[in-house]
């Protein structure tokens, strides 16, 4: 039971601090599931992060659930995603209530403008962290600038290229396997 | 058929096919709008504004928006509930496929691709929020507007702050940086 309601209010947490959707979430993630509670590592986020991109729905919310369903099952999946929810009904349906020119508004949009170089900040330090550990050699190197460049500068989807990533993965795997095993 | 269980259909569908994160779900809305006129496109642009300057995943905040212009809170619930629904059932099935295959060489071999795949899309991804927040996009060329210096000032004055405090909580840095914002007229 602890551990369900630990789960939802550390996902309620992220939900409620969270600006701008899936990525920006990757700083508060490395806070509270990977240092704070141990539930997952660096690795299985970035598993999670590049799952979401395949799968639908939104990649906060499949993330949560991942999570929750290592800690606790299909119930813990259910518990983690009604967390992550929980903040947006309440703020947005007071919103949608109250201020609809909540946007317009302009101490929200200087906060908010304060809050987008927070965000800058905090990914700074995420992307290194997962530089760090998912970056290990020359070919993983490559895979990396690869997959930038494309998203960056190309519209192709960012599914299809996962899909690529995933396949050139594999075979880099058999041709080191067969490369082992005749030397 | 009734109009809510016919709202909540729609957000099932577009949770179970807006693959690739919340700004997906903005053409599926967009569709949504002009079948059936619930809302219109002037109040789907308010939607998307209010949904990007609060907190939360922005697809969820979109859906909420719309169940509750609808329904009020039970539709603000039915129709958020509705849109999460498909990617708690695929992600349950996945996490426990990859639970009895994690240790498969085949999968270990598709993630090693994966892993630093991930990390280029995320820098991808910082670059353009980088850029939108720090600097002026629309004035490139005119250098002594291109670049929002208010904004550089404070990013280096907040990078310097987390290497001083690194076990700085990220909500503590987001409050500190909201406050800043507000005083200094960001």
């Amino acid at each position: 039971m602890k551990k369900l309601w630990d789960l939802f209010i550390t996902w309620f947490k992220m939900g409620a601090f969270t600006f701008g959707g899936g990525y920006a979430m990757l700083p508060m993630i490395q806070k509270e599931v990977i240092e704070k509670h141990h539930w997952a590592t660096e690795d299985d986020i970035m598993d999670y992060y590049a799952i979401g991109q395949v799968t639908p729905g939104i990649i906060a919310v499949n993330t949560a659930t991942f999570v929750g369903y290592d800690v606790a099952g299909v119930i813990g999946g259910i518990v983690a995603t009604l967390g992550v929810i929980a903040p947006s009904l309440i703020i947005i349906s007071i919103i949608a209530g109250l201020i609809t020119n909540f946007s317009e508004l302009e101490i929200v949009q200087h906060a908010l403008k304060g809050i987008q170089v927070a965000v800058c900040v905090l990914m700074f330090h995420a992307i290194l962290n997962l530089f760090k550990k998912g970056v290990k050699s020359i070919l993983t190197f490559f895979i990396f600038l690869f997959s930038f460049l494309l998203a960056y500068f190309t519209s192709i989807p960012t599914m299809i290229l996962v899909i690529l990533a995933g396949v050139v993965g594999y075979v880099l795997t058999i041709l080191n396997k067969k490369e082992g095993t005749s030397s | 058929m009734n109009t809510f269980l016919l709202m909540c259909l729609e957000f099932f569908k577009t949770g179970l096919f807006a693959v690739g994160g919340g700004l997906a779900t903005i053409p599926f809305l967009k569709e949504i709008a002009m079948k059936y006129g619930w809302f219109t496109i002037e109040t789907l642009t308010t939607m998307i504004a209010v949904s990007e300057s609060t907190p939360g995943p922005i697809g969820v905040n979109m859906s909420t928006y719309v169940g509750y212009t609808m329904f009020g809170i039970p539709g603000a619930i039915g129709a958020t509930l509705s849109l999460v629904a498909p990617s708690v059932i695929i992600i349950c099935a996945i996490a426990k496929l990859l639970k009895s295959f994690k240790d498969s060489p085949i999968v270990q071999g598709i993630f090693n691709g994966l892993r630093p795949a991930v990390v280029g899309f995320i820098l991808s991804a910082i670059i353009s929020i980088y850029l939108n927040s720090l600097f002026h996009v629309e004035a490139y060329g005119n250098w002594t507007q291109f670049f929002n210096w208010k904004a550089i000032l404070l990013f280096c004055g907040l990078l310097g702050f987390s290497y001083w405090k690194p076990k700085l909580h990220p909500i503590v840095m987001i409050a500190i940086a909201a406050t800043i914002g507000i005083v200094f007229q960001l």
